[in-house]
Parts: structure tokens; C-alpha cells; sequence
């Protein structure tokens, strides 16, 4: 049971009340763990929804989330990026950094360099909004937290494909 | 034509060719019962208890390959059908099972026999419907009674508010539409079958091991494994659930196997060079052991369900198909095939094997003076040989020797619950099997603390007044739990006697149902006799030997090569490991 990896799924669903909760259930009922999430409906014309999941197992369980996935109705289809190709992941926070004098100048010098766009600020904070990948993100959190981080809002991952390709129509 | 949505219901449910409803009244539902009032079509079954309406619907729908149609109120209705939904999940068995629901406009107040019936039975249905507005209600139910049967069959419900029922709209004779995100594989891969092919026409020591899969694929696919077996002349064996799959008289069959299967089977599994799994899932009471499962062979697995390849057990041939195309696809493809099986190979497998079933590991020491329940099981098997009887379990030790003794030349003979282990399933399972099969003798082999569970359905039974037996093996324990405290639990009996019984004749009796008594094992033959005469329901309380166990035995977190045979054997506690198991 050496082959624990990170897997990122695209879960291509029905966008019908309680779909979601089958998805998440089918996770609790089995005993697996869900890394993060996100979701949110991608094609208005067809209500279909897109579920992007990430997992931390072995090859042989990550088949299995798969297959259980698949079972479930509503759902369309099930891909496992990791297996198809190269994609492209991106999150999202937004950090709140109450702060005065240097410490304030110093946080905006950062969010410069990580290239994060101030969306409010008072006389004593901003709010900073950044995307990007984790590593980016937690080295982002890790820099601004002796600055004056008070607070953290964060999405799970969104991924999609590199190239041309298109996972479902 | 402008209907309610009740008589929607009822029209849409004769449109699809159902025949009888298992269920009971209440607040929610009185619109579709005015609707079953006022029409003719479809016979309702009015039970004592929701679960048991749902094991009523099993009986059925596993007796005649059909969906079995359950219908209950809101609240407790609903939530009295988990149980046999779960076990309906479990065992995959097609159920349509209508809830009644608050109205729309009263969802999510806690009002009166409200409860979230959707959220509740949705890790124990295939899939679960709330139907909120009546112009989506006709294709709702064609789509749920669609997804029961299909790919791998299960439990679908559908929750039906009350105003939806009053509500007025069109009916309008749909076909059914599959919908978009649900598509059951059914033909397999072509590529995959000539790779089968070679694969068994190379192996020395094939073994087929066949489960419920191949039952609910369908009588078609029961002939095409016989066929199978006879071309290949290849040992096959069978999970409780594939019981009848093969014919318990065909020479090549080694019997069930598993914890309580024979040595012959389990030694077979254990040393073959190839095993064919068709319709089976690897359970846990099948394997033992999993890391000295089979160690030595290839495996191939034939299955509807994508999610049953490598759940337990990692295989080396997964196929995705129903069980009887791809047999019969494979037979084509064996006997168009240049290559044989080797013969002398196969002999020398066969010669082995003939060593094992020289143990007669389902042998018991027989008693004149108590009733041994394997033997008065021997004597049933033998009066209902030529009946075409169809057998129902309860659970526990009763249910295990009926799996032993109890012979199936033919699928969809045997209802039992095999994933579940629901005490309660086998007695309201039974009357399901007779109200789709009035004319034949059908028998629930039950235990007393079983029967119990599910006792109300006398009242049922009487009702119907058709002909279903009830044959207790009284042992006057929950014997399996007994024989684990036995084993395990240094014979501590800890609430495992069942204290406090009644005169099983007479509480029949009580409801116009006739009991007869079998203390004495001379009267085994007689008393069979007459049950089986009987024109009647009757209950059959038999008095049998209290502490017998259940052999041959693989000790919980044992191998397949590591049986016990009776009390004396040794070490038969096992490990520590296999103690935490269930």
C-alpha cells in the first residue's frame, strides 16, 4: 500500500436537488476522506453540474471511489484528471490582514510580489484575493500570518485539462 | 385524459405490467388507496408491518425475476421499510417502493408523520425519487421501476406528497425513457471474451464460483452456466445466493462454499490455478481470510457492477456485462477454439478433488432420542424432491443447514437473506412466493427466535388464507449467536436463550392457522407428511436438538484451508484478528 497519491476527479452530475449530498454521502457510507471540493453548475442549457474532488489513496481504492461514483444515478461521468493528462489546478482565497505601519506596508508588499489584488481596505486592513495552485497559496498564508493574518477564506481546487481536449459533451 | 395523481399512479403501474402491491394504509396515502379502491387491475396485499410488505415484494420479485411494488404511508410507514430496503440493497433484489408524503407545502416544518424519507433511504436504495410536481410523476415511476430492474438490480423509492397525489394532470401512456446519466453496461467487451477464452482453456485447475448475479440475470443465464460446466467438465461452486444457479444434482457441483460451505469447495477455491467469478462479490463470510484467499490463482471476474471489481479482492480478468451474454458469448467462443483444455490436467484436478469430498464434511451424528435438524432438513429435502417447492430462510443456524441440505435443480427457488442477515425476511418472504406462485408448495424454514420477528404476518397469512408452511427449527436459542458464544465467548450465553416462548401451535391456532408438533424424531416423516398434504397454511413447530452447531466451520478471520469439522476439533477459536469480526 505504497502508491497513496493525490488524485483530482471531475464529477460530471445532473444539477438536481440533492446531488451533492448522494456524492458526499457515497464518501461518508464507504469511509473515505475527501481532500477537498468544489462545485458549482457549468452548463446552464443541459443542468449539468461539475464536482471537482480530491483524494489522498492507493491506486486500487481510487478505482473503487470511481466505480461507487458511477453508480449513483445522476451522475454522468467520472474522470480522474491525474490518469488522462496534464491539468491545470487553481484555488482560491481570500486573507483579511489587520495590521498598522510597517507591518501594513510590508503586507502589501508581499501581495505585490504574489501578485494578489487588494478588494477592500479600511484604516487598519486589507482583504487580499489570490488564485493559484496550493503550494502557492499555503506559502502565501505562511508569509502574511506574522504580518497581521486575522482571518482565511479558501475554495477547494477547480481543474480542467491542458490542450484542446474537452472532458464531457 | 385528466386523472389525479393517484390514479397516474395506479395507471402508470398497470402500464408497466404489475400484477400485485404489498402494503398498509395511513394519513398520506389515502388518495392512492381510493385510487386501488376504484380499479381492478391490481391486487393489493395488506400487511401487518411495512418491513415485512417489503420482504413480501423480495419473495416476489426473486421468485419471478419481476419488481416487487411496495406501497406505505409517510413517517413511520417510511421508515419501517428500511430494513428491507437495506436488505433489498444488499442482496440486490428489484423493488419499487412508493412512500406517501406530506404535502409539498408542509416539507421541512416537522409536521405531523413527516420525515425525510429521500435522505433516509438514500444509502439504502439504488436511487430515491421526491416528486414535487405532478407533470413529472408519470416518468418519474417509469424511470424508477427502470433503474430497480436494470444493470444491477435494487431498491428504488419513490416519495409522493399528498397534494401531488390530488393534483390533476394528464396521463399519457409513456414508454419509458432511460435517462441521460444512467446507462448499464450489458454486452461486454468482444476483445476481452477471446482473452477469457485462452486464459481457461490454459488452466489446470479451473474452478467456477457463481453467485446471486447469475440468478438475477436471468433463467437464460442459469442454463448457459450448465452449459458451461458440461463443455468444460470444470468444478463449479456456488455463494448462497447462486444457490440453483447450477442444479445441486449435476455431478460437477461441489456445493456451497464459504464459512459454512463444504471442504470440497473451499479446498478447491483454495488450491485452483483459475477461478471464474460469475455474479459473486467476494464477501466476507466467501473469502475468509483475505490474504490467504486462493493465493495461488489467476482470477477472473464476471460482473454487471463496475464498483464489485476489485472492492475485496484484486483480480487479474475483470469483464463489466450481464452474467448470461457473456457466458453464452464465452461457450461460442471455447467451442469455436482450436485450443482444449487439457484433459489429463483436468483428471488429475477432478481426482483431487474426489479426495476432499470423501471427507463428507456435511456429515452429523445422527440421534433417536432428540431431532437432529440436519436430519429432519434431509427428510424435508427428501418428501419435497419431486414438488418443485420453493424454500424461504430466517437467519442463523436453520438458514445454514437449509443452504447445506436442502437440494435446487432450478434458479429463483431460494430466498434468502444473504447480505443483510435480516431476522424477519424469510416468514413475509415466503407469503410473497406464494401469492406469485399459488399453486406450489412454499416452505419458510424459519427459527423460533426469527419467526418472532415478523410473527404479525400470521395475521396476513390468514387473511390470504393461501398455503405458505412455516417449518421452525426450534431450538429454543438464537442458535448462530449461541454457537459463537460457545466457540468464542467461553460458552457464555449472554441473552442468547429465547426465553419465554409460546406454544407455536397454539398462537397459530389462535389465528385460524393450523400447528402441528414434531417432538419425536419417529415422527419427522409422518408430521412432513402432513404439512405438505395440508391444503392450508400451516406452522410446523419442530422441536430440535438445542445445542447442535453448525459444521463444517471456517473459524471468522480463517482460511479456506483451515475448517474445523465439529466440537472437538482443535484450536477452533481461531485468532485474535478474527474475533473483532463479525
Amino acid at each position: 500500500m505504497n502508491d497513496i497519491s493525490t488524485h483530482t476527479l471531475s464529477v460530471i452530475v445532473d444539477n438536481k436537488s440533492g446531488v451533492l449530498g448522494r456524492v458526499v454521502g457515497m464518501f461518508t457510507s464507504r469511509g473515505y476522506n475527501i481532500d477537498s471540493l468544489t462545485v458549482a453548475e457549468v452548463d446552464e442549457d443541459r443542468s449539468l453540474s461539475r464536482i471537482t474532488l480530491m483524494v489522498t489513496v492507493t491506486s486500487m481504492v481510487v478505482d473503487q471511489i470511481k466505480a461507487q461514483l458511477e453508480r449513483i444515478v445522476p451522475v454522468r461521468k467520472v474522470l480522474d484528471l491525474n490518469d488522462i493528462g496534464d491539468f491545470v489546478n487553481r484555488e482560491l482565497i481570500l486573507v483579511k490582514v489587520k495590521a498598522k505601519g510597517e507591518r501594513r506596508v510590508e503586507s502589501l508588499r508581499v501581495a505585490d510580489i504574489f501578485r494578489a489584488r487588494v478588494i477592500d481596505s479600511s484604516g487598519q486592513s486589507f482583504i487580499f484575493e489570490l488564485t493559484g495552485s496550493a503550494e502557492k497559496l499555503d506559502a502565501f498564508i505562511n508569509l502574511m500570518k506574522p504580518l497581521g493574518l486575522v482571518e482565511v477564506s479558501r475554495t477547494g481546487a477547480v481543474a480542467i485539462l491542458r490542450g484542446a481536449k474537452a472532458l464531457y459533451n | 385524459m385528466n386523472s389525479n395523481g393517484a390514479e397516474i399512479v395506479l395507471k402508470t403501474l398497470v402500464n408497466l405490467n404489475v400484477e400485485v402491491i404489498f402494503g398498509y394504509p395511513g394519513g398520506a396515502v389515502l388518495p392512492l388507496y381510493d385510487a386501488i379502491f376504484k380499479q381492478n387491475r391490481i391486487r393489493h396485499i395488506l400487511v401487518r408491518h411495512e418491513q415485512a410488505a417489503v420482504h413480501m415484494a423480495e419473495g416476489y420479485a426473486r421468485s419471478t425475476g419481476k419488481v416487487g411494488v411496495v406501497l406505505v404511508t409517510s413517517g413511520p410507514g417510511a421508515t419501517n421499510t428500511v430494513t428491507g430496503l437495506t436488505d433489498a440493497f444488499m442482496d440486490s433484489i428489484p423493488v419499487l417502493c412508493i412512500t406517501g408524503q406530506v404535502p409539498t407545502h408542509l416539507i421541512g416544518t416537522d409536521a405531523f408523520q413527516e420525515a425525510d424519507t429521500v435522505g433516509i433511504t438514500s444509502s439504502c436504495t439504488k436511487h430515491n425519487y421526491l416528486v414535487k410536481d405532478i407533470t413529472e410523476l408519470e416518468e418519474t415511476l417509469l424511470e424508477a421501476f427502470y433503474v430497480s430492474k436494470s444493470g444491477r438490480p435494487g431498491p428504488v423509492v419513490v416519495d409522493l406528497p399528498k397534494d401531488v397525489q390530488n393534483d390533476h394532470a394528464n396521463y399519457n401512456s409513456l414508454k419509458i425513457k432511460r435517462p441521460a446519466s444512467y446507462r448499464p453496461l450489458k454486452r461486454p467487451n468482444i476483445g476481452k471474451i477471446k482473452e477469457l477464452t485462452e486464459v481457461i482453456l490454459n488452466s489446470k485447475k479451473p474452478i467456477i464460483y457463481s453467485g446471486g448475479g447469475v440468478i438475477n440475470s436471468g433463467i437464460k443465464a442459469s442454463l448457459a452456466l450448465r452449459k458451461l460446466v458440461d463443455f468444460l467438465n470444470v468444478p463449479v461452486t456456488t455463494t448462497i445466493m447462486g444457490l440453483g444457479s447450477i442444479q445441486a444434482s449435476n455431478p460437477n457441483f461441489l456445493g456451497m462454499l464459504g464459512m459454512h460451505g463444504t471442504y470440497e469447495a473451499n479446498m478447491a477455491m483454495y488450491d485452483c490455478d483459475l477461478m471464474i467469478c460469475i455474479g459473486a462479490r467476494f464477501d466476507d463470510r466467501v473469502t475468509g481470510k483475505i490474504d490467504s484467499f486462493s493465493p495461488k490463482s489467476k482470477k477472473i471476474h464476471i460482473d454487471i457492477d463496475p464498483s464489485s471489481i476489485n472492492k475485496n479482492v484484486k483480480v487479474d480478468f475483470p469483464l463489466i456485462g450481464d452474467a448470461g451474454v457473456i457466458m453464452s458469448l464465452l461457450l461460442m467462443d471455447l467451442k469455436s477454439s482450436k485450443i482444449k483444455i487439457n484433459k489429463e490436467h483436468l483428471r488429475r484436478w477432478w481426482r483431487r478433488i474426489e479426495q476432499w469430498r470423501k471427507k463428507d464434511s456435511l456429515s452429523f451424528v445422527d440421534s433417536s432420542n432428540t431431532i437432529k435438524p440436519q436430519r429432519v432438513l434431509k427428510e424435508l429435502n427428501s418428501a419435497i424432491k419431486d414438488k418443485d417447492a420453493y424454500i424461504t430462510t430466517e437467519v442463523g443456524q436453520h438458514q445454514m443447514w437449509a443452504a447445506q441440505f436442502i437440494e435446487f435443480d432450478k434458479p429463483n427457488h431460494w430466498m434468502t437473506s444473504g447480505g443483510l442477515g435480516t431476522m424477519g425476511y424469510g416468514f413475509p418472504a415466503a407469503i410473497g412466493v406464494q401469492v406469485a406462485h399459488p399453486k406450489k408448495t412454499v416452505i419458510c424454514i424459519a427459527g423460533e427466535a426469527s419467526f418472532l420477528m415478523n410473527i404479525q404476518e400470521l395475521s396476513t397469512l390468514k387473511q390470504l388464507n393461501i398455503p405458505v408452511k412455516v417449518f421452525i427449527l426450534n431450538n429454543q436459542y438464537l442458535g448462530m449467536v449461541r454457537q459463537w458464544q460457545q466457540i468464542f465467548h467461553g460458552a457464555r450465553y449472554a441473552e442468547s436463550y429465547s426465553a419465554s416462548l409460546p406454544d407455536f401451535c397454539k398462537l397459530a391456532s389462535s389465528f385460524g392457522i393450523k400447528g402441528i408438533q414434531i417432538k419425536n424424531p419417529k415422527d419427522i416423516k409422518k408430521s412432513i407428511q402432513e404439512m405438505l398434504e395440508y391444503d392450508g397454511p400451516v406452522v410446523v413447530d419442530v422441536c430440535v436438538e438445542k445445542l447442535e452447531n453448525v459444521y463444517p466451520m471456517i473459524p471468522a478471520g480463517g482460511a479456506h484451508n483451515e475448517m474445523k469439522f465439529s466440537d472437538e476439533d482443535s484450536n477452533i477459536a481461531g485468532t485474535k484478528e478474527g474475533m473483532a469480526l463479525v
